[in-house]
């Protein structure tokens, strides 16, 4: 089992997110992270998705996802060749002695804090999946009051786009 | 241009996809298509009793005559009645469209009277499916739906429309513009990869073409004999691929798979290469995955890559249509041949037809002088021949009429493989007489399967469809029963259906207006047989009382290695002999 990143384009039409959902669902598939949003070009939505499987599942995933009519294409991010992101929000206690050391972290993580209230702060916080965990990590001290987080979204490293063919050929 | 309703777009939009049967019922959602339906000349519509019914009937119609099957059905109920049928066609790749009406948009999702989400329940079991809430997107959406059910591998495509789009005023064009980006179908084979199956099929000793249902929807029968032939390769043909090669064929070994012939598993088990064709590696056809075809490397050829390495490596992938590889095939060998290379199988068909000769299929005459089912089936077999149609159930009558009637072409042959529907024959074989009124066309059908849609025998009788129905009245749900027989001590937990009390099949069949004739003695089967094909003035229904006790065999239990299949109870064949070695 390893963690895998799939960058799907999509035609953007009604279903299309439940189509695939379920086709994950019921081949058995467990979705770790889903992210979706639309893309350069009009009428295609791109999803990112992380799963954890070996590599011959994997394979099947990827061939039944290609036969859904609405999907366009898929390419595997390989994830030292990928650019990854995932966007955190989070609410950290933080009273007169805490705060001036939660902003050293936040500094330190290159975060932003996006809220203060006397007791708490709110800091927004992007990067990849490792880095989110350390910053997390270190809060966790100071009591995490609430967080919220993003899917994990990804672009290949390089020049090429991973629409380029896929979009000409229309 | 004239502006008209959505209903007649759709009904215009079928005629001009080249609808002419629809198996329906209509209801609130879907009436306003029924309105312009009544003065179509082109559409003939059959009002059938059970939406399942609709939709086994278009499955039918579809494969007797290879292009699309349609029903129609309304909101609610109605569409969620075509479920089984939809999912049956999905596992056996029947290409079929449904359309289903929908509550008005504006209601969809207020759990409104009549409303299920019938394109959220169909997601997994359609090869795509639509709601449309548009009139203009009702040409577009029915163009798609028939394409995308006909081509590639087919398919069902549901339609769901909202009755308001029924409703609204649009115009019509046709043909619309089909917008598919994503679908692109590969039919035509890689040719290196041709080669390469073309060197393996010659280096090999021991192969076998191990045909699927896909040679019958690629309409791939002349090309595959032509293989054969050339070649000289053994075949066996899936359940879903009887007929797609005569089984008057020397070369041909008969059925694999859990009750197929001890040849034709024996070769699987033996043998050194696949040439899987149009083919899923379906695991009523491996038994236990682990142990199937031990020594084979695998040229997998289908259309639908997602098959190819699903259950099986495939040491030679090819994504096509199987007659288009088929003939690269063939041109491919007979390169190989020119330049000097050609295969020989000589002693791997020694072996073979020792198996073939010493474990033919069989079965005993009961000794109460009771009727043997696999007798009866024999016989509508040979006396009706390759020509007629059989449609069977699913279970122990499906297994013997898939043993024992010989079948010599494609598209004769109709049952439920994937999915294992019972009451899939009655329907099934009314929408193959529709498709071809000119051929005998036999539903050889269990009690128990009989009993859950024979009320499309109140449709053939009204529409004129003079079906035959052998009924294999056994008194049980048989198949369960030979599992509790084999696995479960002789402990029958339900699976009486006390057939013989109630109902009196002659009655009810004579109720439904249909001839009805019982048959309980050996001496009268080929006899009732005749009387029912002289009968056409309406549908025969033929109770033949048949002894309980009977079992399907050659069987590999569930899960275990096809290489432990016993040819009867407790009763293994000997694979090798010490002087084939």
């Amino acid at each position: 089992m390893s963690r895998h990143t799939l960058s799907v384009l999509v035609e953007d039409q009604p279903g299309v997110l439940a189509r695939i959902a379920s086709l994950f669902a019921r081949r058995g598939f467990n979705i770790e992270s889903l992210a979706v949003g639309p893309t350069e070009a009009e009428g295609v939505s791109r999803m990112t998705i992380v799963v954890n499987v070996a590599e011959s599942p994997l394979e099947q995933v990827t061939k039944q996802l290609n036969k859904l009519i609405n999907v366009l294409k898929i390419v595997e991010l390989d994830n030292s060749a990928a650019v990854q992101r995932e966007l955190l929000l989070v609410k950290v206690k933080a009273d007169s002695n805490t705060r001036s050391a939660i902003l050293e972290t936040v500094a330190l993580f290159r975060a932003k804090v996006v809220d203060v209230a006397t007791d708490a702060i709110t800091i927004e916080a992007t990067g990849n999946h490792d880095k989110i965990q350390a910053l997390l990590k270190v809060l966790e001290e100071y009591g995490i009051k609430e967080l919220v987080q993003s899917g994990m979204v990804a672009i290949g490293r390089g020049s090429k786009a991973v629409s380029d063919r896929t979009l000409r050929s229309n | 241009m004239a502006e008209i309703t959505g209903a007649q777009s759709l009904i215009q939009s079928l005629e001009s996809a080249g609808v002419d049967t629809v198996f329906g019922i209509p209801g609130g959602a879907i009436l306003p298509a029924y309105d312009p339906m009544m003065d179509s000349k082109k559409l003939r519509h059959i009002l059938v009793r059970h939406e399942q019914g609709a939709g086994h009937a278009a499955e039918g119609y579809a494969q007797v005559t290879g292009r699309v099957g349609v029903c129609m059905a309304t909101s609610g109920p109605g569409a969620t009645n075509l479920v089984t049928p939809i999912a049956d066609a999905h596992m056996d790749s029947v290409p079929m469209v449904a359309i289903t009406g929908q509550v008005p948009s504006n209601a969809i999702g207020t759990d409104a009277f009549q409303e299920a989400d019938i394109r959220g329940i169909t997601f997994p079991i359609t090869k795509h499916n639509y709601l449309v809430t548009k009139a203009d997107e009702i040409p577009r959406a029915i163009a798609e739906a028939f394409h995308l059910a006909a081509t590639g591998r087919p398919g069902p495509v549901l339609v769901d429309i909202s009755k308001d789009a029924l409703n609204a005023k649009t115009t019509f064009n046709w043909p619309p513009v089909m917008n598919l980006p994503g679908y692109h179908p590969t039919t035509k084979p890689n040719s290196k990869r041709v080669k390469e199956a073309a060197e393996r099929i010659i280096a090999a000793k021991k192969p076998v073409l191990y045909v699927g249902g896909g040679v019958i929807r690629s309409n791939a029968s002349k090309e595959l004999l032509q293989l054969a032939e050339l070649t000289q390769i053994p075949v066996v043909t899936t359940l879903m691929a009887r007929g797609a090669f005569p089984d008057s064929h020397p070369q041909h070994l008969g059925m694999p798979g859990m009750h197929g012939s001890v040849a034709a598993v024996g070769s699987l088990q033996q043998s050194d290469l696949l040439i899987a064709l149009g083919t899923r590696f379906d695991d009523r056809v491996t038994g236990q995955l682990s142990s199937f075809a031990p020594e084979a490397d695998v040229i997998h050829v289908d259309i639908d890559p997602a098959e190819i390495g699903k259950n099986r490596f495939a040491h030679v992938p090819i994504v096509g249509d199987a007659k288009e590889t088929i003939i690269e095939l063939i041109a491919a060998l007979k390169d190989e041949y020119k330049a000097g290379r050609t295969g020989n199988y000589e002693a791997w068909w020694a072996n073979l037809n020792r198996l073939r000769t010493e474990y033919p299929l069989g079965y005993d005459h009961p000794t109460d002088g009771s009727l043997s089912p696999q007798f009866v089936i024999e016989r509508i077999g040979a006396i009706n021949g390759p020509d007629a149609i059989y449609a069977a159930g699913v279970g122990q009558h499906q297994m013997w009429a898939a043993q024992f009637v010989k079948y010599e072409k494609p598209g004769t042959w109709l049952n439920s493989g994937g999915l294992g529907t019972m009451g899939y024959a009655i329907p099934a074989a009314m929408g193959a007489k529709v498709g071809a009124p000119d051929k005998t066309v036999w539903a050889i059908d269990g009690d128990g399967c009989f009993q859950m849609t024979n009320q499309e025998l109140a449709t053939c009788t009204i529409n004129n469809i003079p079906i035959k129905v052998g009924l294999i009245n056994n008194n049980a749900l048989g198949m369960v029963r030979q599992w509790q027989s084999l696995f479960y001590n002789n402990r029958y937990s339900n699976t009486d259906l006390n057939s013989n009390r109630v109902p009196d099949f002659v009655k009810l069949a004579d109720a439904y207006g249909c001839h009805g004739l019982r048959c309980e003695t050996r001496e009268e089967v080929d006899k009732t047989i005749e009387k029912a094909i002289e009968l056409n003035d309406a549908p025969v229904v033929i109770d033949f009382v048949v002894h309980k006790d009977a079992m399907v065999w050659p069987m590999v239990a569930a899960g275990m290695s096809n290489s432990e299949i016993k040819f009867a109870r407790d009763m293994a064949p000997q694979w090798m002999r010490s002087d084939d070695e």
